[in-house]
């Protein structure tokens, strides 16, 4: 276990989030998709502040408040994309994201 | 036993992402995703973050799965397109860019440390983050500010998911 196997682990949940988003046909499964490519990023995060941070504890500190930022924006993203599902749905009575094509009700 | 570990939680992490990716029932994806945020969480745990282990507990599999398990409940049940080669297309044609964009910075990048100066785990980081969150190190106004963007998101989702005939009848 070192710095090179955890973004090795990384980059493959980011592939398969970015393959999710594109490949299936479900605007969940985009959302889970996106979920995925922000863990990958974290994982990032955390990786480099164990690893290629300087000894000393401040730019360790660094990584770990970027990775808790993204989870409270992936939390915000995750609630306000849900209602826009939602609305999405109710309007025109589907979840694949190639159908909605107007703006008006 | 950390390398065993690792090599656990990263197969639980990328074994469920896998099947969250390729299975023909979205609530079978969803319950295999929660394997990977799990993975994921212990990966934390062994990178010695304690406190980003419990919250990805907390906030992924307690909260996230289950929004994304309320969206599935409240739509039609519709799997989507699944044509297994087209998925496994897909992956090929964004996975081989990266691993060679990534392979290309692991080869020629110098990191801030090497190998042989990493400091050993702290026993536990949820008292710096603390200090540094609203003492120390500058953090107090990204910490502030996150609690706007909070309530500001709950209150345009709450909006937006409102069902649009009632307005008027609210208003009343």
């Amino acid at each position: 276990m070192n710095l090179g196997s955890t973004l090795a682990v990384a980059a493959t949940l980011f592939v398969i989030g970015l393959a999710m988003m594109v490949a299936r046909r479900n605007l969940l499964y985009v959302l889970m998709g996106i979920e995925l490519v922000l863990n990958a990023a974290n994982l990032n995060f955390v990786a480099f502040a164990r690893y290629a941070a300087p000894a000393g504890g401040e730019a360790m500190l660094r990584g770990h408040m970027f990775a808790m930022i993204v989870i409270l924006l992936a939390v915000a993203e995750a609630a306000v994309a849900l209602a826009i599902v939602l609305n999405i749905h109710s309007l025109f009575d589907t979840v694949r994201p190639e159908e909605p094509d107007r703006l008006r009700e | 036993m950390e390398t065993i570990a690792f090599a656990g939680l990263s197969a639980l992490a990328v074994g469920g992402a896998l099947i969250a990716l390729f299975h023909r029932s979205i609530i079978h994806s969803a319950f295999a995703l929660m394997g990977t945020f799990l993975g994921i969480g212990g990966l934390f745990l062994l990178l010695g973050s304690d406190f980003l282990a419990v919250v990805q507990l907390l906030v992924y599999v307690g909260g996230i799965l289950v929004l994304i398990l309320f969206g599935l409940m409240l739509t039609k049940p519709d799997p989507g397109e699944r044509k297994k080669g087209r998925i496994a297309l897909t992956l090929a044609a964004i996975g081989i860019p990266v691993v060679l964009l990534v392979g290309r910075v692991a080869e020629t990048a110098r990191w801030a440390a090497t190998e042989a100066e990493v400091l050993p785990a702290p026993a536990s980081s949820v008292r710096e983050i603390g200090f540094a969150f609203l003492l120390r190190e500058g953090y107090l106004i990204p910490f502030e500010l996150s609690a706007i963007v909070l309530l500001v998101a709950l209150v345009g989702a709450v909006y937006l998911a409102r069902r649009p005939g009632r307005r008027e009848g609210s208003a009343a």
